[in-house]
């Protein structure tokens, strides 16, 4: 009796051995284990056994029905082991397959890059000031030092309404005025977005209809090298911190001196190509300091307060930054170009 | 304004100077130099320039100074001549077919020779057969027999001019041998003139402002004439009616005048400048104003005495009556206004005073003795003529920016010396000038205080003195104050003593130089900061809606009531608001403000229509509509959404074939109302003319419209060429929605209890709301109910007709205990209970 169980055993054994899947595993466990499996069966006919044959099969038999359920479990997780190694093995991805696409919304890179304008000089004390579009000649005009047939107003071609005296603002000035005369005597320190408007035929160059950030900061002393500083802060801010700056003399009504401000060609690095058409810098804003009148305009005595204002085109700066040359594509809204931003 | 530098070195030493330097010092100064030609000087190396490069240099060693010596026939061609020449070294034999040496054939060794620019075999010019300006390199080769390896150049051939009519001449005394760029190369500047430095649109401008820059001494122009005829009293009268319009009228006569061509140096610089030599008297007139800026006039004497009956002329100036007509020099009848002003003698007008001269009384061919004019005219009047004719021309460009009476006078001078010189007349001694209105004399005291105050740097009052002296102001310095006399070329200096001093600022800043100001930090106060809620809840706005998938867009303000009434239906009136009308359009299809947000909106799903299936846009900008008479209109600040076609892009898994619908807006609508942090939202059916009347509701916050969210009405989108799927449009008022929004919400804290979820479905008439039934819901469950979610609609036969189930999934939880089934069972029956009283609800069987 106990050498046909240690045969079984032995034999039980080594059927196992082979077992590859979760089924052979149970019908191996029906014939070893089973009801009539000789192990079982031992039990079965132990109260046939003498007194002393008895507890020497019994044991016997337990031990090994133990080592088989055993040497099935161990079977079982190799078996599972075997099977995750397979899986690990053949389950392969391509991934240069494409992702599933996502529906992204973005903003309008003109919108993009008044944000990046708005938070630079949030940094210096710069806040923003918003006012109307359609405007009055005289805060267009008049109050910025160009009183009417002026010279200066060449250089604002001018959509004008039916109703005598109201236009579509040329550029965000009017805001400074409205700016002064809200906050005077206090000093100011704002920038005025927004849509501006000019009589101009719409090409890739030049449209009728433009966003301008301006900026105007008033107090008791503020000079012309204020202005370069600030200014050039924010171009390296825009930029890149090494980037240069140059200011040329040029001429605005509404300030004087008056300056333009070149940063050095980002693309070529000042060495000349055909982004900054070889001059090795590029045209970024207008400036200067204010005009005398324009603060008198503003409530402000020019004998105690100076200031300076500038002025410049966030679609320019975008197409500078994506070296695109044709600024209609903003109020196109073509979505191909649109979620390139 | 084009400036030769070899014109430029009359008046301060340039030549020694490098051209970029120069460009880019003036061009920091203000006269910024956009172009410059070279005409035979090198073209300075490299690839970054401050400014546009053209033109030719002329190589030293193979394009030099030719002299002529026999001009001999070609053995087997007409028109072509066999020229001996002498290039300084040896003798050639060269061919040419330049007419104006047909003169010289076979006449034998010429004596005088003639000299002319000759370029060698190798020699890189440009070609003159061809059109335009192409490079060309001289080859060896043969013409009819004759050997021809080096050629004597036209002007267009070297760059000069387009002219190719006949080879170039130089004066006899050009040395022969010499590099043709060491005798004449020159650079011209193309320099763009802002108005308020519209004195230096001309050479002698452009010279004190180099000598400034340069710290170089500037050479006066000569302004003596020699005048040995009788005495110019008592030959011509003025008579000005208006010095306001007519400042000063200055008069000089020059008889016994020859008109011919121009000598070489007039008619080569005029050419230089891109201006056509036309006779001696004329060019003189240009030449005078390119040089110093004073335009003048040439009449012909003896047409104004035949007019005045044989007697002495009387120029009259005068304003012109309105609805006067007259014939300009272009042959035109112009209607005019008494803003212009007009030059007259006592048998009528004849010309348009600083504009157009009259036909009559112009210098011709024939004229004998000429009435040399030069005026000083009002600007504001020239201005307004100007724009009223639409004509113009240099001098009334120069006109137009103002110009110092000073100058007429200085015109004349200059002018009757060159004409005298040009046309062997005899000048009449003395000048008639009338100059009834004196131009002020501005003086402005400014202070190194002033200096440091505006500009930020340290400067003595004897360094602003030097400093503006070098612009020819007189300076006197007293102690620490500058009083600087205003020249008398420049009008641009206000007599306001503070605006005085900031014109004064510019003028010292563009001569100290900007580069040279250091930069700074304001040290002024940082004033006070304020709060900007509008802006930051539009920020907010677009940050919830681009996060909600949808793209931003920007469109135009201008558009036309024929665009936007492409989003009404055929039989909808459009509002009879009136519009915000441009009078002066650049397109015709955009020529008012806009009313409506969709309508642009719409016009841009239409125009991607053709590229794109998934179109989900927003826009924010205002609206305009017009007020009463004479007042701004009213801007309002809009809102857009659209949203139309595949919910989902497509995908290799298997695209969603769902379009979006209505529910699509409105969840994107509820979505960005919970980012707002806005509560008591209803949505209510609603009409709108531009959507689908069963398909559209007002979106109402406590009760007030903020809004309206709707699908399209199908016979708008047949207006448009759209994609065949639904589109979805929403506006709102973002003003109204600015004001509703709450500037701080509550959070509630989540609960630490045990949810219980159940779900419930209830049966009520079709015509019932699901609103009604979520708020009465709401309401109902009290606090402990925290969320209700409508998860199912169903309609079917066993519900019975007219009939639907709305199957909600509820969530109770209390705050400060775990709810037993008795509460929640509780709470479930007082909801019931009401929906069954109210709105006649069942509860379906489960």
């Amino acid at each position: 009796m106990l050498e046909q169980l240690d045969q079984t055993y032995e034999e039980a054994l080594a059927a196992l051995e082979g077992l590859q899947d979760e089924e052979s595993l149970l019908q191996w466990r029906t014939q070893y284990l089973g009801k009539k499996s000789p192990v079982m069966q031992a039990f079965s006919v132990l109260r046939d056994l003498s007194k002393e044959e008895r507890p020497l099969v019994g044991q016997r038999a337990n031990q090994v029905r133990q080592a088989l359920e055993t040497a099935m479990e161990e079977r079982r997780e190799a078996i599972k082991l075997q099977a995750l190694e397979n899986a690990l093995q053949t389950e392969k991805l391509d991934v240069t397959l494409p992702g599933r696409p996502q529906a992204v919304g973005r903003l309008h890179p003109v919108t993009q890059t008044l944000r990046r304008i708005y938070r630079i000089f949030a940094e210096m004390g710069f806040q923003v000031y918003r006012s109307r579009e359609v405007e009055t000649d005289d805060y267009n005009f008049t109050f910025l030092n160009m009183p009417a047939h002026h010279p200066a107003r060449d250089m604002w071609d001018t959509f004008y309404t039916s109703e005598e005296g109201i236009i579509l603002r040329t550029h965000t000035s009017p805001g400074q005025i409205h700016a002064m005369r809200e906050y005077h005597p206090e000093p100011i320190r704002v920038i005025l977005p927004g849509m501006c408007f000019r009589y101009e035929q719409v090409t890739a160059r030049s449209e009728m209809q433009f966003t301008q950030v301006e900026g105007l900061a008033v107090g008791k002393d503020i000079t012309f090298g204020d202005l370069k500083g600030t200014l050039s802060d924010f171009a390296r801010r825009l930029f890149r911190t090494e980037v240069r700056t140059r200011f040329r003399a040029s001429h605005f009504p509404f300030t004087e001196p008056s300056a333009e401000m070149d940063v050095e060609c980002f693309i070529c690095s000042g060495e000349g190509c055909p982004v900054c058409k070889h001059t090795g810098w590029l045209e970024i804003l207008g400036s200067g300091v204010v005009h005398p009148n324009v603060l008198r305009f503003g409530g402000y005595d020019p004998a105690e307060f100076t200031g300076f204002a500038f002025g410049m085109g966030p679609e320019r700066i975008t197409m500078l930054l994506h070296q695109i040359d044709d600024i209609r594509n903003f109020w196109r809204n073509d979505l191909r170009f649109l979620e390139q931003f | 304004m084009k400036v030769p530098l070899s014109w430029l070195n009359d008046y301060v030493d340039v030549k020694d100077l490098s051209i970029e330097e120069l460009a880019h010092k003036l061009t920091l100064a203000g006269l910024e130099v956009e172009q410059i030609d070279f005409i035979g000087l090198p073209l300075p190396a490299g690839e970054r320039h401050d400014f546009k490069l053209s033109g030719l240099a002329w190589d030293k060693e193979t394009i030099v100074v030719g002299e002529i010596l026999e001009v001999m026939p070609h053995p087997n061609a007409d028109r072509l001549v066999l020229c001996r020449l002498n290039d300084g070294q040896q003798e050639h034999v060269v061919l040419t077919g330049a007419p104006n040496l047909f003169e010289f054939k076979g006449k034998g060794p010429l004596e005088p020779s003639l000299k002319s620019p000759y370029a060698k075999e190798g020699a890189t010019i440009y070609d003159g057969h061809q059109e335009g300006f192409v490079l060309t390199t001289l080859k060896r080769t043969k013409i009819r027999g004759v050997e021809s390896y080096s050629m004597i150049c036209s002007e267009k051939e070297l760059g000069i001019s387009d002219e190719h009519e006949g080879i170039m001449f130089l004066p006899q005394d050009a040395p022969t041998g010499m590099p043709l760029a060491d005798y004449m190369g020159d650079a011209v500047l193309d320099i763009a003139i802002t108005p308020n430095i519209a004195r230096n649109a001309n050479i002698f401008g452009v010279a004190r402002e180099t000598a400034a820059i340069f710290k170089r001494p500037l050479r006066q122009p000569d302004y003596t004439f020699l005048a040995e005829g009788e005495a110019i009293d008592g030959q011509v009268k003025i008579e000005i009616n208006n010095p306001e319009m007519n400042p000063r009228f200055v008069l000089g006569l020059i008889r016994n005048v020859e008109i011919k061509a121009s000598p070489r140096w007039l008619q080569h610089r005029l050419k230089l400048i891109g201006q056509r030599p036309i006779n001696n008297i004329v060019d003189v007139t240009n030449y005078v104003m390119f040089d110093i800026g004073q335009p003048l006039h040439a009449f012909d004497y003896d047409e104004l005495v035949s007019r005045a009956g044989g007697n002495p002329p009387t120029i009259i100036t005068r304003a012109a009556i309105p609805g006067e007509k007259l014939v300009t020099l272009d042959g035109e009848e112009r209607r005019l206004e008494d803003f212009t002003t007009l030059v007259c003698d006592t048998a009528g007008s004849h010309s348009i005073a600083g504009i157009m001269g009259g036909l009559e009384t112009e210098v011709t061919e024939k004229t004998t003795t000429v009435l040399l004019e030069g005026a000083n005219w009002n600007y504001i009047n020239i201005r307004k003529t100007l724009g009223y004719l639409r004509m113009h021309s240099e001098a009334s460009y120069r006109f137009s920016r103002g110009v110092h009476p000073a100058m007429a006078e200085r015109g004349v001078q200059r002018g009757l010396e060159l004409m005298r010189q040009t046309s062997d007349g005899v000048v009449s001694q003395g000048l008639v000038d009338a100059y009834p209105l004196k131009a002020e004399e501005v003086v402005v005291e400014i202070t190194p205080g002033d200096v440091r105050r505006w500009l930020g740097i340290q400067m003595s009052a004897s360094e602003i003195a030097e400093l503006l002296g070098r612009l020819e102001f007189e300076c006197t310095v007293s102690q620490d104050t500058v009083q600087a006399k205003v020249p008398d070329h420049r009008m641009d200096i206000d007599s306001d003593p503070i605006n005085g001093k900031a014109d004064l600022m510019e003028e010292i800043a563009r001569v100290y130089g900007y580069d040279n100001i250091p930069e700074t930090r304001m040290t002024d106060v940082l004033p006070v900061q304020r709060n900007t809620p509008r802006l930051d809840f539009e920020e907010t706005v677009r940050d919830l809606l681009s996060r909600e998938g949808l793209q931003e867009i920007i469109t135009y303000r201008l558009t036309s009531p024929d665009r936007e009434a492409r989003r009404l239906p055929p039989d909808v009136e459009p509002d009879s608001m009136p519009y915000v009308t441009v009078v002066n359009p650049i397109a015709v299809d955009r020529y008012v403000m806009r009313k409506s947000i969709m309508s642009s909106m719409l016009e841009v799903v239409e125009s991607n229509a053709k590229n794109r299936e998934r179109i989900a846009l927003f826009e924010i900008g205002s609206v305009f509509l017009s007020s009463e008479d004479g007042a701004l209109p009213d801007e309002q600040p809009r809102l857009g959404i659209v949203l139309t076609g595949p919910r989902q892009l497509p995908s290799w898994q298997g695209a969603s074939e769902e379009l979006y619908n209505f529910y699509d807006l409105k969840g994107v609508v509820h979505s960005m109302l919970e980012g707002l942090h806005i509560e008591d939202v209803s949505y209510e059916t609603h009409q709108y003319p531009i959507f689908h009347p069963g398909k559209c509701a007002a979106v109402k916050i406590a009760g007030k419209r903020v809004g309206v969210i709707g699908e399209l009405h199908p016979v708008v989108h047949s207006q448009y060429a759209f994609s065949p799927y639904p589109v979805l449009g929403a506006f709102f008022y973002l003003e109204t929605l600015f004001e509703a929004a709450p500037a701080r919400h509550e959070v509630r804290l989540v609960s630490s209890y045990p949810p219980v979820l159940e779900d419930i479905a209830l049966v009520v008439d079709e015509h019932i709301p699901a609103g009604q039934v979520s708020s009465l819901i709401e309401q109902t469950g009290g606090k402990m109910l925290t969320e209700v979610r409508l998860f199912d609609v169903y309609r079917g036969e066993q519900l019975g007709k007219g009939k639907k189930s709305l199957a909600y999934s509820l969530t109770y939880q209390a705050e400060d205990r775990t709810l037993t089934d008795e509460d929640v069972a509780r709470m479930r029956r007082k909801i019931v209970g009401r929906l069954e009283r109210e709105v006649g609800a069942q509860l379906r069987d489960q």
